[in-house]
Parts: structure tokens; sequence; C-alpha cells
């Protein structure tokens, strides 16, 4: 028995992806199917007028006919049409790897850098989705297929009139390892880690810890000659039980040895992302006191921070800033900082603090008189404390790399491994 | 050198000086021409006029031209479909190009130009590309079948593209068996019936191999087709499970959530008790956790689903509550959804920190936020009772801060309270009272007025109260209205002496002032009331309440296991069925959760009910929030029992039946004309309990005449055709077996201004062989609003194939206007033949003979009939029992049936006298018809 035919105009993915830049307007729209007028933006830009912050746009919206389901990257918004039935993660994942390409290829993802290089940005979006399918969406494999712009490479291009367009198959796009090319030669062999974690935590008012985890991750920089096999091991893997891998690693090694073996691809990568969340493993560096009061029916009130090291494992922190949204009703501050330096933005109300370098000898603070706007009734809420902090040399959950083995090559690489701890979402409730 | 400059034309004769530029002799300009009509067209500027222009540069070495004007073809070539065809020649030249980059190039841009003259010359180069020696072309042309599918479906089937497709499944290289699989995939959904991934334990073993090998994208179709498989059993199911694992690892958040999926909707075939469950459920929290520390627009995807799972399986994140607090710098999106996720895990262990963070929020600048975390105060208090003190005197120092949104939301979750805790904590009201003046939302005020209403008896000035409100009676938003009117009658029953005039006030208000007749009828009934019989109302009015759930908004559980069927989509998302809301909801499939069916020994738990069952222990749901009327008319007139929302609109007749008949006049009979389904889905749960259901006997027996003839059941018919998928024509119908002859018995309606002839009918091969015995006779034509009745004879002779489910079948109709097809599922039932009891005997034997593997066990509930009533209703639709006897209490019935097709099926029903579950063991050899005779045995005995 045959089957109605039936004509229907639906794509399993994205049907259209237009970028919007702050203000509001719409530069570049691409389709994958049929045009889809821009009037569909109106929804977004509905949604964008009621979340008031451009922060706060939902990021799946629906409309009568399609979805929107769309990002907010470095003030740009990549807002996707949507028609049927899809799984929102893949676009979303999918939008963010776009962000990734373009910041990639052109060194920054922000509207002058899209309209400069807009031909590129087009053949990309046309290798990157295929009817939905993505197609290819790993840098390297695209970097052989449409090659990313340099002066130097368009100054030839116009006198030549060669393109910037790969004629052949890249080859990574069907091997079993997609990642990596081959023929990839190095004069010096090279492979560095950065171990970072940052740390997520949220202090209350006592100083005491309401929740705190270290988002870690190893960032890679592998120069290496021909198709390297890597062992990473490490000194206490047990640390290690929640973690996401880039598709090189083999997992079943890790699962058995507790070693990441893989060969890896070339260039930078992010080689695995993990995350420490039992409580007694996250030291928290920093503490701060503070006191922040408010008269009743009086227009001004008081402030003051400072700001002393905890568990920093012996090690200097630096590069602190503390920024605080105060509320509405604040019209200036004026503070002492004992180092550092500060401002104050009266519109936005956002405090921030410059801090630099903690020495233990004199514990840096901030202090002084806050002016609210006279008459307003005295603000119910307290503010939040953001801190930002950086130590080098330190993984705050304790990893330490073991060694790094080299198979399958002849030559030997330099190897080093550097670790830095940050604060993440860092949090103090006041 | 920027591209920046191509959007610097000028203004004037800019599509001319193009025009000029693509026609120049020199390759150069031609390039910088096409990059700046492109360049155009990426800001939306039309550009179609330079169509012949731009098609003229196709033919070219140069890769990046080529390409350039591709893409511009596939943007305009719809619009200028005639001038597109100058691009065939070339396209079907570069599809036999030595480079293979170039081969898929041509393919994949031909496919995406809708042009039905270009699709023609499409199919010879596709059906080279999929047998192409490169992978990458035959992975791009595996898409492309997807995308002429969806342009010309017919073309794609008479190509025999779909079994190359089906092929690729099996290819060497994992992408192209990814994209294989996503393109069926997508050909499947507009084609739900069809069995175009026939997904056995082979094909899933191609999968699962292919899944670690391919791209994150691949990976997803790949889980998300897996997903769709039903296991045979626990095995299986976990052997899948151990291989999708390693998937939760993967740093696409998007492949993470599609594993999820795998793995909750498999783990429900997995016993608890074995090990492997737990290490299941360990493993899972993780990766959800770490969803958490995505970019916001990935955490609030994965917080509406961790939502979804956690009503699923509390235990996978229990212990994980402090992830869901919120930062203050959250996108509020994502902090609304925390919110709901810490209460749905709040529990006595983690109350104490739960309730300290939402007193934090409670200070929050965003005023929906705070909002929502003040009430989420209230719900802790009700789920948790240890802490419901610690809530109330924090939503008391809360009202002290006079912040008005503040007091109104905690006075909205103070009346619950009081209703879940009576008599505990109504010391509090003189603080309430103090605030009613700044009042001005219709819930807080309808929720003090409650409040004043039922605890009148301890308010002094509980009159003036009510009296202040009823100034402004008629500015009042219904809510307001009619739980003034409540509270006030309320009050009067309690201290009548004082309050007679504010009754007759409020009573004349509603009746005679008011056009809302929610609000006169209820007016009238309690005017009635009072006028006819005080005690009565005082029974009825003052009735003990319900006691409120503890969960409020939970997701129904049958919808909470399709959407976890849809865990990563946009359901999820949305918390509704995609039914409910994909455009022209075209072809949707309902997708259930696989019944845990144990390979062995499957008598070891007792509860291997079919998933997607309410199961009977769970608690009644009462939404506190959500539909008010409903609420309260439950709540106001509901008699003292704890009567389910569903039965609400039962509960309604039930009181007017206690009015007895004095309201006729008022109300009229409309009122009393529900219509019979109505009443029946009512009544068939037990749970509305005894009193109720006797008061309304003599309704219900209205309905219970209906329907039941002599012979097989008779399923009412439903609508199997909707009229707009037909071109007007309707087609309801349903199975029946009388004297040993199935027919289908057929409602035809013509909804179309034309009128209909020349029917005839046609079944596909389907798994009994039905097919129809004689034609479809329609003896006059039909015309438009007509309605005809016939009964089609059906005989089992027709030609055989399994079908997915077992009892599909597909039917095509032809009329004078087209052929329309559609599928419907038959009840086994009638396939069972008259001569199928067996001789004790052979069914002694034939029962030890059949391995135990093969015998599936069920639960029928609420099924509260005697042994002798199920044998009898059994008998009739030709299950016959063989044998009866009672152990401990119970009896046990052993029954044979036998199919059309000769297949015998022995079952084992247990009946325990008092219980209204009862438990049926089924042996066949042939166990994928077991679950279909177990709804068969359900629909009978329900019915």
């Amino acid at each position: 028995m045959s089957r109605p035919s039936r004509a229907s105009n639906t794509t399993k993915m994205i049907h259209s992806l237009f970028l919007i830049n702050c203000s509001g307007d719409i530069f570049l729209e691409k389709h994958w199917k049929s045009v889809v007028s821009q009037s569909v933006c109106d929804y977004f830009f509905e949604a964008q007028e009621k979340a008031a912050d451009v922060e706060n746009v939902p990021p799946v919206i629906s409309t009568p006919h399609h979805y929107l389901i769309s990002i907010y990257r470095d003030k740009l918004f990549f807002v996707s049409v949507i028609q049927t039935e899809v799984p929102p993660l893949f676009v979303i994942e999918f939008l963010h790897r776009v962000a990734d390409t373009f910041q990639d290829y052109f060194g920054e993802c922000s509207e002058a850098a899209i309209k400069d290089n807009v031909v590129i940005v087009y053949e990309l979006l046309e290798e990157m989705l295929d009817n939905g399918f993505p197609l290819a969406t790993e840098s390297n494999i695209l970097k052989e297929l449409i090659k990313p712009p340099t002066i130097l490479r368009s100054v030839v291009n116009s006198i030549t009139g060669s393109s910037n367009v790969g004629d052949t198959l890249p080859t990574g796009q069907l091997s079993n390892i997609p990642w990596r090319r081959a023929g990839v030669k190095y004069t010096n062999n090279e492979a560095y880690f950065d171990v970072v974690e940052e740390i997520d935590a949220i202090i209350d008012k006592s100083g005491s810890t309401v929740f705190a985890e270290i988002q870690g991750v190893i960032d890679a920089c592998i120069k290496l000659s021909g198709m390297p096999d890597l062992s990473l091991s490490f000194m206490n893997p047990r640390l290690l039980d929640d973690v996401s891998f880039h598709p090189c690693i083999r997992f079943k090694r890790w699962e058995s040895e507790r070693v990441l073996s893989f060969i890896p691809p070339d260039g930078n990568f992010r080689l695995i992302s993990y995350r420490v969340s039992s409580q007694n493993l996250v030291a928290i560096p920093v503490y701060v006191k503070h006191s922040i009061s408010f008269k009743e029916n009086s227009s001004c009130g008081r402030f003051d921070i400072t700001i002393g090291p905890k568990q920093n494992m012996g090690k200097t922190i630096e590069g602190i800033t503390v920024t605080v949204h105060m509320p509405k009703v604040v019209l200036n501050m004026n503070l002492t900082p004992t180092q550092g330096s500060y401002t104050f933005d009266p519109v936005t109300k956002v405090l921030a603090w410059d801090v630099g370098k903690i020495t233990p000898q004199k514990l840096p603070s901030l202090k002084g008189l806050v002016n609210l706007q006279s008459g307003a009734p005295k603000p119910e809420e307290n503010p939040s404390l953001n801190i930002q902090f950086k130590i080098q040399q330190l993984a705050i959950s304790g990893l330490k790399v073991n060694r790094l083995d080299m198979y399958g090559e002849k030559y030997k690489p330099f190897k080093g491994v550097k670790y830095v701890t940050k604060a993440g979402k860092f949090q103090v409730r006041t | 050198m920027t591209d920046s400059k191509y959007f610097t034309t000028t203004k004037k004769g800019e599509i001319f000086e193009l025009k000029a530029e693509l026609n120049s002799d020199k390759k150069e300009k031609k390039k910088e021409a096409v990059k700046k009509v492109i360049a155009s067209m990426t800001v939306g500027k039309d550009v179609s006029a330079l169509f012949p222009d731009v098609v003229n540069c196709m033919q070219t070495d140069n890769l990046e031209l080529k390409k350039l004007v591709y893409l511009y073809l596939m943007n305009y070539a719809k619009s200028q479909p005639d001038m597109a065809i100058m691009a065939v020649n070339t396209f079907v030249k570069d599809c036999e190009d030595p480079n293979p980059l170039i081969r898929a190039l041509a393919v994949r841009t031909m496919g995406c130009i809708r042009v039905d003259k270009i699709t023609e010359y499409l199919c010879e180069p596709l059906r080279k590309c999929l047998k192409d020696e490169d992978p990458y072309v035959r992975k791009t042309a595996a898409v492309c079948v997807a995308k002429l599918h969806d342009i010309n479906a017919q073309l794609v089937e008479d190509q025999g593209f779909l079994d190359t497709l089906k092929d690729l499944i099996s290819d060497s290289n994992p992408m192209v068996v990814a994209n294989a699989v996503a393109a069926l995939s997508e050909i499947a959904e507009s084609h739900p019936s069809s069995n175009l991934l026939d997904l056995n334990p082979q094909s899933i073993n191609k999968l699962l191999t292919a899944l670690n090998e391919c791209t994150e994208w691949g990976q997803i179709f790949i889980l998300d087709c897996l997903a769709n498989y039903m296991p045979k059993d626990d095995r299986e199911a976990q052997s899948i499970c151990e291989r999708v694992t390693p998937r939760l690892s993967h740093a696409n958040s998007a492949v993470v959530l599609s594993a999820v999926k795998v793995l909750m909707k498999f783990m429900e075939m997995l016993s608890k008790d074995l090990d492997y469950y737990g290490t299941l459920l360990k493993k899972l929290a993780p990766p959800l956790v770490t969803l958490l520390s995505a970019e916001p627009e990935l955490q609030y995807v994965a917080l509406r689903n961790i939502n979804l799972i956690v009503q699923k399986r509390p235990e996978i994140l229990k212990h994980e509550m402090k992830v869901f607090f919120v930062k203050y710098n959250d996108p509020i999106y994502v902090k609304l959804e925390k919110l709901d996720i810490m209460i749905r895990l709040a529990s006595q262990a983690n109350i104490a920190q739960v309730l300290a963070e939402l007193k934090e929020y409670a200070t929050e600048v965003d005023v929906d936020f705070v909002r929502k975390a003040v009430r989420a105060i209230g719900r802790c208090a009700i789920k948790v009772e240890q802490s419901a003190e610690r809530c109330v005197s924090t939503l008391l120092d809360l009202i002290q801060t006079k912040v008005n949104y503040v007091v109104q939301e905690a006075i909205v979750v103070i009346k619950d309270i009081f209703r879940k805790y009576p008599n505990k904590y109504e010391s509090v009201i003189a603080t309430l009272c103090e605030n009613l003046d700044s009042l001005d939302e219709p819930e807080a005020r309808a929720a003090m007025i409650w409040i004043v209403g039922e605890y009148a008896e301890r308010i002094d000035n509980a009159d003036e109260l009510l009296e202040s409100f009823l100034e402004g009676f008629h500015d009042e938003s219904t809510q307001v209205q009619l739980q003034l009117l409540t509270a006030i009658v309320k009050l009067f029953l309690k201290k009548p002496t004082e309050t007679q005039e504010l009754v007759q006030q409020v009573l004349s208000l509603a009746t005679q002032d008011s056009d809302n007749p929610d609000l006169r009828d209820r007016g009238y009934i309690y005017w009635r009331l009072l006028s006819t019989d005080p005690v009565a109302a005082k029974e009825v009015v003052l009735a003990e309440k319900p006691l409120i759930s503890e969960e409020t908004d939970l997701i129904e559980p049958t919808l909470l296991d399709e959407l976890i069927c849809y865990i990563g989509t946009l359901a999820s998302v949305y918390h509704k069925p995609p039914s409910a809301f994909v455009e022209g909801g075209r072809g949707v499939v309902h997708k259930s959760l696989p019944p845990r069916t144990a390979s062995s020994e499957s008598t070891e738990s007792p509860e291997t009910a079919p998933a997607g069952a309410p199961s009977g222990d769970q608690p009644d749901v009462i939404p506190a929030q959500g539909d008010l009327l409903g609420d309260l008319l439950n709540l106001d007139l509901g008699p003292p029992v704890s009567a389910p929302p569903l039965a609400a609109s039962s509960v309604q007749m039930g009181a007017v039946d206690l009015l007895g008949g004095g309201l006729d006049s008022l109300i009229g009979d409309s009122n009393f004309g529900a219509p019979p389904a109505a009443v029946t889905t009512a009544a068939a749960p037990a749970r509305l309990g005894a009193p109720v259901s006797s008061g309304l006997s003599d309704l219900f027996d209205l309905t219970s005449g209906v329907g039941t003839l002599s012979g097989s059941y008779v399923a009412p018919k439903t609508v199997w055709l909707p009229a707009i998928k037909a071109k007007g024509l309707e087609i309801s119908g349903t199975f029946t077996r009388q004297v040993g002859s199935i027919s289908m018995d057929l409602q035809l309606t013509n909804k179309a201004l034309q009128v209909m002839t020349d029917f005839a009918i046609q079944f596909n091969r389907n798994s009994f062989g039905l097919a129809p015995a004689a034609p479809l006779q329609v003896h006059a034509p039909l015309s438009p609003n007509q309605t005809v009745e016939l009964s089609l004879p059906l005989n089992t002779v027709g030609s055989v194939m399994k079908m997915e489910p077992l009892n599909n079948l597909q039917v095509a109709v032809k009329n004078n206007i087209d052929v329309f097809y559609f599928s419907t599922l038959y009840p086994l039932h009638v396939l069972f033949v008259e001569d199928g009891k067996m001789d004790r005997q052979m069914f002694l034997a034939t029962w030890k003979d059949i391995p135990n593997e093969n015998e599936a066990q069920f639960q029928i509930r609420d099924c509260p009939l005697n042994t002798e009533a199920a044998s009898n209703k059994l008998q009739s639709s030709n299950i016959f029992t063989v044998a009866k006897r009672s152990v401990e209490g119970q009896d046990m019935l052993y029954q044979s049936l036998k199919l059309t097709n000769g297949i015998w099926v022995l079952a084992e029903l247990r009946i325990q006298p008092g219980n209204p579950s009862l438990t049926l063991s089924l042996k066949c050899r042939a166990p994928e018809v077991s679950q279909h005779v177990y709804q068969a045995y359900e629909t009978i005995l329900k019915n």
C-alpha cells in the first residue's frame, strides 16, 4: 500500500538564524530553508522588553508558528527559528559552537568582526549545518575547509585571486578521530596543560559556607607532529568522580585505570572539565568581614568591608576585586580604601573595588559613608558581595598531574603543567 | 581589506552596478560581485533580481565562487523556479566530479532547492551518491533523502531510497550510520505508524557500536533513536543502559541529556532489587548537576528537565539540594526554576537549610522571585510537617516587613497552612487582620476572606470585616465575590443572630444584581439550602474539608510518564506533550514508558503493573492553586469524604441530590444533563467512596445499561479519521465480534460541502490477516452533513505481516475526492474464537509445557468484581474458565482462549475478595500477544 504524499515545510532543526546586537538591530540573517521574515524577531524583542535586563531574556520563546531559541553571548543575541519539536539543548549547544567558531576565526565574537568577515561567516554557517544536521563543528575540520582570515592572506588573495576555501576533503572529517588532521608537523614539539579551578561559593552573613564547589578544567595546548598517543595520569585521580570528557579520551581506559588516554586534537582544546563538590574538599581561600548598615529615617548609611586570607595553602592571593550591586536608593558613596582603588557608578549602582593582592600584615579594607535618597524608606535588601581572586601555582582541590607519556611517535616533546585557582561565582551575603 | 566594504555600495543603481560586475570577464571581479550580493542577502535585502546573472557564474573551477553561487541559489531558487532549471546541468555534472567535496556539495545543494523540476533530476545523482565510495558523500546523500522526502515523499518511496537508507544503518562508517539514523527518524516522524526504523536487537547493536565512534551530534541522533526502542526484557534493557552510561561524561550537554532520557526510560524495566539499578541511580546524579554549571540557557533547559526527573525519581537528586541554591546574579528564569526544584527536594533532613535560603530570597529585589520564595515557604510548611511552625513564624516575620506584595503572598500561603493543619496556628489571625487594608490582589483578598469566614467564631469583628468587603462587591473579581458569598454564609451559620441582614444582602447581591452565572448559581444554592433546611445547610457548608495534598502542582502521573519519554525536547521545556503544541499536531505518537517485564521468575515482585497506570497508593492530589472555582466548590460543597478533583462534577451533582428536587425550577434541567461519558469516568474509579456512589446510584444506572449487549464487549466508537485530515470525511468506528464473526462498525460523516460517492476500503497487511470480507457498501451518495452507519464484515484470511504495535491496522479509504489513510488499534478480544475452551488435562499439560520465561504477570486495578461476575463477563467475550480453585481465601480462575490464527493463551486470574486489584498471569507460546491480551482483559472486566 502506498502512502500519501504530503508536502510539508519543516526542518528538523534550525530553520533560520538572526544575529541581533544590543540596540536591537538585526545585522545578519541566515536561512537554511525558505526565508523567514525578520518580523518573527518582534516576538523576541517583546520578550526582551519584558525582561528589562538583557540577561533575563528567556532562552525559549514560543510564537504562533515558530519557536525562538536564543543565546546571549558577547553582547550579541543568536536567535534561531525552529518550526518543529527539537531538542533545545541541541540548538543551544550548536549556537554556542557557532559563537565559539567566530571567536576562533576572528579573535572576537563581535558585530564588527562578523560584519568585516560576512562572507566567511556565511560560508561557515553553511558548512556547519545542512538541513538541520550539523556537518562540521570541529574547529580543525572547519579550518581545512575554510581558512581563517589573516591580513597576509587577504592581501595575497586579492593579488593572486586565490580563495580562502579549501578544495580538498578535510582529512579528519571521516576518520575515527575526526578531531585531528593528518600530516601535522612542528619543529618544536610541545604539550602544555593548564589546570584551572574555579571556586563557586555562597557564604552567608556569619561567614559560614552555604554552598561551595570547584569547577575545574584542564585545557591543553598540544603542538605535536604526527599521530601522538598520550597518557596523562594523576597523583590523586579519585578526586575526579564527576568528569566531562573531550571526545578524544578513551572512556574505557579511564574507567579501568583512571588514566586519560587520547590522541589529541592539534592546537588548543579543553581536555576535561570536572566538578569537585564534596564540601570538605573545597577550601575557601578568603574571608570578608563586612558591616553595611542603613539608618532608619536618615539619608546615610555605613559601609565597611575587610578582606583577609583563610585557607590559602600558603600562596599569595592576587587579582582581588569586589563588586557590589547597591540598593536603588543609594545615591553615592564616600569611601576610603587602604589599598587599591574603587569606583561607584551612580546609574547602575555598582560599586567596584580593585584590591590587588592581600598582604597578611595589613589587611585591605574599604570603609566610609553611603548617601541615600532623602525621604526614601531604608532599603530592605542586603547587597551581596561578588569576589574575584586568583591564586597561581595551586589547584585548590589538590589535583596533581603525575606524568605524561607519549606513544606512537619517536621524538621527545617539551611538557609542562600550570595550575591556577580563581573565584568563579563567589558570593558573600551581607 | 575586510568584507564590510561589500556593504558600502552607492545607493543609486546598486543592482544595476552589481549586474554589470557579475557579467564581467574578470574572474576576480565576478567573485567580488557575488560576495557583494551575498552580503546584501545577509542583511535581508532582496537581491533576487540578479538571479540569472549569478547563476551564470556557477560554472567555474573556483570552489569558493561555486559555493557562494550555491548559497545564493538555495536562498532564491524557490522564487525563480524557471530560472533555477538553468542550474540543473551544472549540478548533475558536479555530482560526477572526481573531487568528493564537490560531489557532496552538489547533492547537498540540490536537495535544498525546493523546486519540483529540479527534484526530478536529483534522483539519479542521489542514487549514485548514496552508494558513493567516499563516506563523506554517502553521509551527505543520506541527509539529502530526508530533504527530498520532505519535498516529495511519494517520489522517495517509489525510487526505493528508503530501503537504501535503511541499508546505510549497517554502513562501515559511523558518521554515515548516524546521518542515516537522523534522516530515517525525521522521515518516520511524519509517518508515525510506519516501520521505517525497524529496531531489533541486531540493529540496536549496530547503533550502539556507532554511538561510540561518531560525532557528538550523531550521538544525539542515535540516542534519541534508541529511546524509541522497546527492549524485550530487563536484561536487554540493562545491557543497553550499560553501553549508554559512558555518554553521561560527554562534554556536550545535549548528548548528556539524550543519554539521560534513554536511561530514565529503560530503568523503568529494571527491578529495583537489582544492584545495577542502584548503581545507575548513582550515576545519573553527577551529570545532571554538571549541567547546572553550564551557560544559563543550557541551565534553564536542564532545570526544566530536572524538574520532571525529580518528580519521577526523587531519589536521584535527594542529596544535591545545595546545587539548586540561587545565586543573586542568576538570570531570573534560572532562579524561578531552581526554586521550584528546591521545594520538590525539601525534606525533613534538609528543611532547615532550605528555609534559611528561602528567607534570604524573600528579601531580594526581583518581585516575581520574592513572591515565589514566599509561596515556597508555605509549600515547605505543608510538605514537611515538622517545619510548619518555623515556616509560620518566618512568614509572620515577613508580614512585619509590610512590603505589600510580600504580605499578600504570605496571606495566600497561610490560608493553605490553615487547611493542612486545622486548629493549630489560628493565633496568628489577629496579625493577619491588621493587614486587611493593604490587600489589593484578588487572590490575597479571597484568601483573607476565606480565613475570616472559616474562623468567624474566633474573630470578634468578623461581621464588620466581611461587611467592609461587601461595600465594593461589584468591583471585586469573581474569585473574591464567590469567596465572600461563602464566607458570609459560613458566618451566618455560626452566628445566626447578628448576621441575618448581612447574609440577605450578599445573597441578593449575588443572585439579583450579578450577571455572572457561577455566582448566581451558588447564591441560589445557598439561598435554597438556608431556607429549606438550615441543619442540612450547616452540614454541607461547614463540612469537614478534605486535606490538601502535600505536593502542589505535581504533574499528573500519566502525563509525567509521557514527558519522561520526551526528556530533552521542547515538550520537556513546556511540560506538555508534543501533541499539545507542535504546529498542526501532525503525526504525533504518544510515547509511554515500557512496562516492567522480567525475563524470568516474574513472580518475585507483586508490582509488575505496567507503568503509566497511576498506582493506587499515590496520594490524591488536590491542586491548591489553579482552578479556584473548582477548588472552592469542592471545598464548600463536598460531602465529607476525601474526594479527588476528578470527581468534582459528580460531587456537584451529589450536592444537588441532597437538596432534593426543589432546585429544578431554578437551575433548569440542563445542569443535570451532564454527558453520560463524564459520569462514567467519574464513577469508574472506586476512589469516589461508598457514601457518594450509593447516593448517586440512581444517576449512574442510566449509563450502566448503555452499550452492553450480549456478546463480546464493544467499545464506543471513536474518531479514526478526523475531517480536517480527509477533506471533510470523518470516520469513526469500533470493532465487534458476534457469534463468530468480526465486523468493523463504521460511521461516515460528510463534513465537506460536496457530495461524496464511490467509497471503497482496503487494509494493509497486518498481524492477524484481518481483511474486509465484503466491499464497503454505501448505497446512496453521501450528501453534506449526512452520516451513514454501516457494518463491514471482516475475515482473517488476508495476508499477514507483523505490525508494531501488534494490533495496529492501517486502513485506506477512497471516495470520489481522494484516498485517505489512517491507522487504528483493534482490541484483541475480537479475535478470541468461540471454541477457545481447553480441556482440563490439556490445560495442565500445556501450562507446564510452555517455558516459564513466556509467563507475564499483570495487575488489573480498581476492578471490584467477584469471581462469578468476572468469569461471566469474560466468558461472554470468549475467555473460558477451565477450572477454579480457592487457596487461602483467594480464588484462582484458570482460563483459556484461542486467537483466530490458532494461538492459545492460558491464563491464571487471582481474585481476592475485598481487594479491587486482580492479578493476571498469562502464558503463551507467542509471548508478544500477552500485553494485548492483558489489555483485552482489562477492557472487558472494567466495562
